[in-house]
């Protein structure tokens, strides 16, 4: 309809960063509106990407005309999987902004337009680096998510949450640097940061065996693992997002490292092709070691956490775990149950951060012993809450149960039992994580009150949910993790238009 | 297979009762309208699968294909003679239960009942689901809502017993059902290229190796465990702290043999009979079945708490079942089928039976049951025909299938698995006969005046489902000839 979609959805964000800013000076209560309206505007323009990259299957747009892949010129190029990447982050924006309307002015009082201005040039970065196609403007769209993620992070209450801003600022510039080493190696060797172009003249010039390409390869999946939190590199996740305020957590904790998975799969699947990283480098095998480590590492790290949130963060942790492993299980079906978890896993954390954020906005504290009795004083919270629970243990229908169905049969598919066993293992360990909760909420604080022969004690207790605008977003997204396993097998259809034209050999 | 037939006649009787929580939750304020809501729900339930039955007799399969939720395994019903011999004694026995649950919860004063009624009717949405589905994946999903529908029943007391029984019931379910079914599930897929339907060769026939047969068999029937083989049974005795008309319908009947009719299913339509067969693997299961049968049996004898002893004798009955199918025998198999249901009538009773001792005056140990029997004449006769059932001695239900189940034995020459009817159903003698002989022989320590029965529901329900019992002995009626079409489908 309209050449310029792509540019719809992420412009507005960077504009609308600027407006806000103005209004924090003039006009402070016009900010909310102005963000609003962008978000808006961003979900339209993504969702008309997607509908056009159904029919065309692929989106491409040069930056100012400038369409010479060596020249200046900055390509943007979405596929199925990025157009996707798109709509999830304008849907968990919207639903995070809308929560942090009703919750905003308790937490961070005054600082509202400064904090709506971050919101959307982090929104505006997340959109870049999902749509571009050239790896150092990737980079610099990823600087401009870690430091308004820095900046979101320490907009928390007292000194401890500007130290682990701190610490995440140390860590996230340290993934950064390898990135950017990454791409660096990759300008010498093949004189390109064109993804498509670096990945023609790997074929082209057979530079698979070049050490330079290996080292650019090993620089930025390092980059990437400590960006996306996989263990042992995740040290400053649960701090980081623990400490944030809520109305940051919700949007940061589901977004950014999945949008680090994400690049790592485009790396893998469009930069340096997927023959280059299962069949030449030889350690495939011990990243998936290593992410079966990650699964276990983080199942055990949540079990020993009282903190609700903190809880999270670990399993967060141990989702990275099924991603990394999925992908490298180097078969079109572990890639495929690796990106549909990106988007289920996102749902699923927004989720259980939502419920997690109104029991905090509830109870004044984080711990799993305050939820006591939740089942009969938040009714509508706690069913949400136990969806997004129900699909991290993977109960069919939610999305969490596809997202492991697509990834044990990659795992059994290319023989790593281990996996599949981690896998079921961190399962059981969600259940019992979860089952705990459900239990203080359910059996806690056995009210002594007295019933009549009918047992009608309903009436006793008090009903006393969120305010709207935070129990929306909730519903919605619970809502979302059924929809999302519904149509499991036409979102995993079109993430495999991205996948099934790379196999070249029979290696996919 | 017979001629399919396209109907959501299936999709609305699972529906039927999860339809019913909405009006059941809005009258939650007058108890009366609430549980009339429940009835409307159990009647209308049976109805629409009353109304299944007359084509299933003329051989045809009703199908209604929902939603293609993975590539080639939609979320699908189909109504075959198997599934409707399990509906129809789920939804017959739901609707007795329902009177039996009201006298119950209103007897004891309990708390909380709108919430009971609510998931009791949410479970026999899935129980149906289980019943209905048309491949694996369905049946999955259906038992796992089953799993965690039926917590917050089986934890109704919200006390630390209950809690420690909810441990148990989930870490149980779940943790086999996770950990064993789903990975074969995901396996079977791969295998059959996407083709999960169940269908009368087995969807897997001529695709295994041996050793790949022997593991998913085991996976699939431990997987199961709702199914309760022995070594994981432990959670039947423990979701016993449940308010009785949960154990009675949910733990005699819908929840545990979901778990054997899973299991049928996976014999007789996911590995089929013929590789079951050529890798000898009926007679593995045979033992571990023959192991249950009697263990249980031996320990329901020690236990004197009443529930805990017709828990361990439920796991044994339910053994009888696996067993019977996997003796790959036709005779087996109809026995087994008819079994389902035979027991499922003669267990409810003693089941019932047990709550309205408990509701009548607070007992819960056969230490207690002395001269029980003029107290309360009506449950103490119900209970002597219930245990006659489970015994297997005429003229209750249980001997018809029994019957069938020992002739399978002779006609697959398997004689240890005769031997193990046979020792059982002494066994059960033994721990049946003591506590009928007590209530009715015995002089009570503290003589009672009169009549003292249980709260008229509940006796009137029992009296239903033991007159059940005993028709059930002169006409098995559709029972016997599902369970007859099902097997000559199979063999």
């Amino acid at each position: 309809m309209f050449d310029h979609t792509l540019m719809l959805t992420i412009l507005p964000c960077f504009f609308a960063a600027l407006a806000v800013t103005a209004c924090g000076l003039w006009k402070p209560r016009w900010s909310l509106p102005v963000a609003l309206l962008s978000v808006g505007i961003s979900l339209f323009g993504s969702l008309a990407v997607l509908a056009e990259v159904m029919t065309q299957g692929r989106v491409q747009y040069f930056l100012g005309n400038w369409s010479e892949p060596r020249g200046i010129g900055i390509e943007f190029n979405v596929d199925p999987i990025s157009s996707l990447m798109l709509v999830l982050i304008c849907v968990v924006s919207l639903l995070s902004l809308i929560y942090a309307s009703g919750k905003i002015t308790e937490e961070l009082p005054g600082k509202e337009p400064l904090f709506y201005a971050l919101f959307l040039l982090l929104m505006g970065g997340l959109l870049g680096i999902c749509m571009t196609a050239d790896a150092f403007n990737l980079y610099v769209m990823l600087e401009i998510t870690s430091l308004t993620s820095y900046a979101l992070v320490a907009m928390g209450n007292g000194r401890r949450a500007a130290f682990s801003a701190y610490n995440y600022v140390i860590m996230g510039t340290i993934g950064a640097s390898f990135y950017l080493l990454g791409v660096g190696y990759l300008y010498i060797r093949t004189g390109s940061l064109n993804m498509a172009d670096i990945f023609r003249i790997i074929q082209l010039e057979s530079l698979q065996g070049s050490p330079t390409i290996t080292v650019a390869f090993i620089m930025i999946l390092i980059g990437m693992l400590v960006k996306m939190a996989f263990f042992p590199l995740s040290g400053w996740l649960p701090n980081a997002y623990t400490h944030a305020p809520s109305v940051t957590g919700n949007f940061v904790a589901p977004l950014m490292t999945k949008v680090s998975v994400y690049v790592m799969v485009r790396m893998i699947i469009t930069v340096f092709g997927i023959e280059f990283t299962f069949d030449h480098l030889p350690w495939g095998q011990t990243v998936v070691w290593l992410a079966i480590l990650a699964i276990v590492a983080g199942s055990i790290m949540a079990l020993g956490q009282s903190d609700l949130k903190r809880m999270l963060c670990c399993l967060i942790i141990a989702e990275v775990g099924y991603m990394v492993g999925g992908a490298w299980l180097a078969n079109i079906h572990g890639m495929t149950g690796a990106v549909f978890h990106i988007f289920s896993d996102a749902a699923m954390t927004l989720c259980l951060f939502l419920a997690a954020g109104i029991f905090h906005h509830k109870n004044g504290t984080g711990e799993i012993g305050s939820l006591e009795g939740h089942f009969r004083k938040m009714p509508i919270t706690m069913a949400a809450f136990t969806l997004g629970a129900f699909s991290m243990i993977g109960v069919p229908p939610t999305c969490g149960f596809f997202s492991k169905f697509y990834l044990i049969r990659g795992g059994l598919e290319s023989g790593q039992y281990g996996y599949v066993v981690a896998l079921l293992l961190s399962s059981l360990v969600n259940a019992i994580l979860f089952f705990r909760i459900f239990e203080t909420a359910y059996f806690g604080n056995l009210s002594e009150g007295h019933h009549d022969a009918h047992g009608n004690d309903d009436h006793e207790v008090e009903i006393d949910e969120a305010p709207p605008t935070m129990l929306a977003p909730l519903v919605a997204t619970a809502a979302g993790l059924v929809a999302i396993g519904l149509f499991n097998s036409e979102i995993a259809g079109f993430i495999q238009r991205s996948l099934t034209p790379l196999a070249v050999g029979g290696t996919w | 297979m017979g001629e399919v037939v396209e109907s959501s006649k299936p999709l609305w009787a699972c529906l039927v009762s999860l339809l019913a929580i909405v009006p059941i939750v809005r009258n939650r304020r007058s108890p009366n309208v609430r549980d009339f809501w429940s009835f409307v729900a159990a009647f209308a339930k049976f109805g629409i699968v009353l109304s299944m039955l007359p084509l299933i007799r003329d051989g045809k399969v009703i199908e209604c294909t929902l939603w293609e939720i993975l590539p080639g395994a939609p979320i699908q019903f189909r109504v075959d003679a198997m599934g409707m011999l399990f509906a129809l004694v789920a939804s017959t026995l739901w609707i007795v239960t329902t009177l039996y649950g009201i006298g119950y919860m209103r007897g004891l004063k309990e708390h909380a009942q709108t919430r009971f009624f609510a998931f009791f009717a949410l479970a026999l949405s899935a129980t149906l689901g289980v019943a209905f589905s048309a491949n694996l994946l369905t049946l999955y999903v259906f038992y796992e809502i089953l799993s965690l529908s039926t917590f917050p029943l089986v934890t109704h007391h919200q006390d630390k017993e209950a809690r420690r029984g909810g441990r148990t019931y989930l870490a149980y379910l779940l943790g086999t059902s996770v950990g064993f079914v789903l990975p074969a599930l995901v396996y079977c897929y791969i295998k059959t290229d996407g083709n999960l339907d169940f269908s009368p060769d087995g969807a897997l026939s001529g695709l295994l190796s041996g050793k790949e047969a022997m593991v998913l068999m085991l996976l699939l029937v431990f997987g199961f465990a709702k199914g309760g083989l022995m070594p994981f049974h432990s959670w039947l005795p423990g979701a016993m702290v449940a308010p009785t008309p949960v154990s009675a319908l949910l733990h005699a009947v819908a929840v545990v043999k979901v778990g054997v009719f899973c299991i049928l299913r996976v014999i007789t339509g996911v590995l089929g009979v013929e590789t079951l067969r050529a890798f000898d693997l009926g007679t593995v299961i045979v033992w571990i079945a023959g192991f249950t049968v009697i263990v249980s049996s031996l320990i329901a004898l020690s236990q004197d708490n009443l529930k805990r002893r017709l828990a361990f004798s439920t796991i044994g009955q339910l053994a009888y079942i696996i067993l019977g199918a996997s003796l790959l025998a036709p005779k087996g198999l109809t026995g087994s089928l008819m079994h389902i249901a035979m027991h499922a009538f003669g267990k409810i009773t003693l089941f019932f039976c047990a709550g309205a001792i408990f509701v009548a005056n607070g007992r819960k140990y056969i230490s207690q049951c002395k001269g029980l029997a003029r107290e309360m004449p009506f449950t103490m006769t119900a209970f002597a025909i219930g245990a006659l059932s489970v015994v297997g001695i005429p003229p209750a239900g249980g001997f018809v299938s029994k019957l069938y189940l020992v002739w399978g034995t002779m006609e697959a020459d398997m004689y240890q698995a005769t031997c193990f009817y046979l020792v059982s159903s002494f066994l059960n003698a033994c721990y049946f006969f003591p506590i009928i002989f007590a209530a009715f022989f015995q002089k009570p320590e503290n003589p009672a005046n009169g009549i003292r029965e249980s709260h008229p529901c509940c006796v009137a329900a029992l009296c239903i489902t033991a007159s059940f019992t005993l028709l059930l002995f002169f006409h098995p009626g559709p029972f016997y000839w599902l369970a007859n079409m099902m097997s000559q489908v199979v063999f």
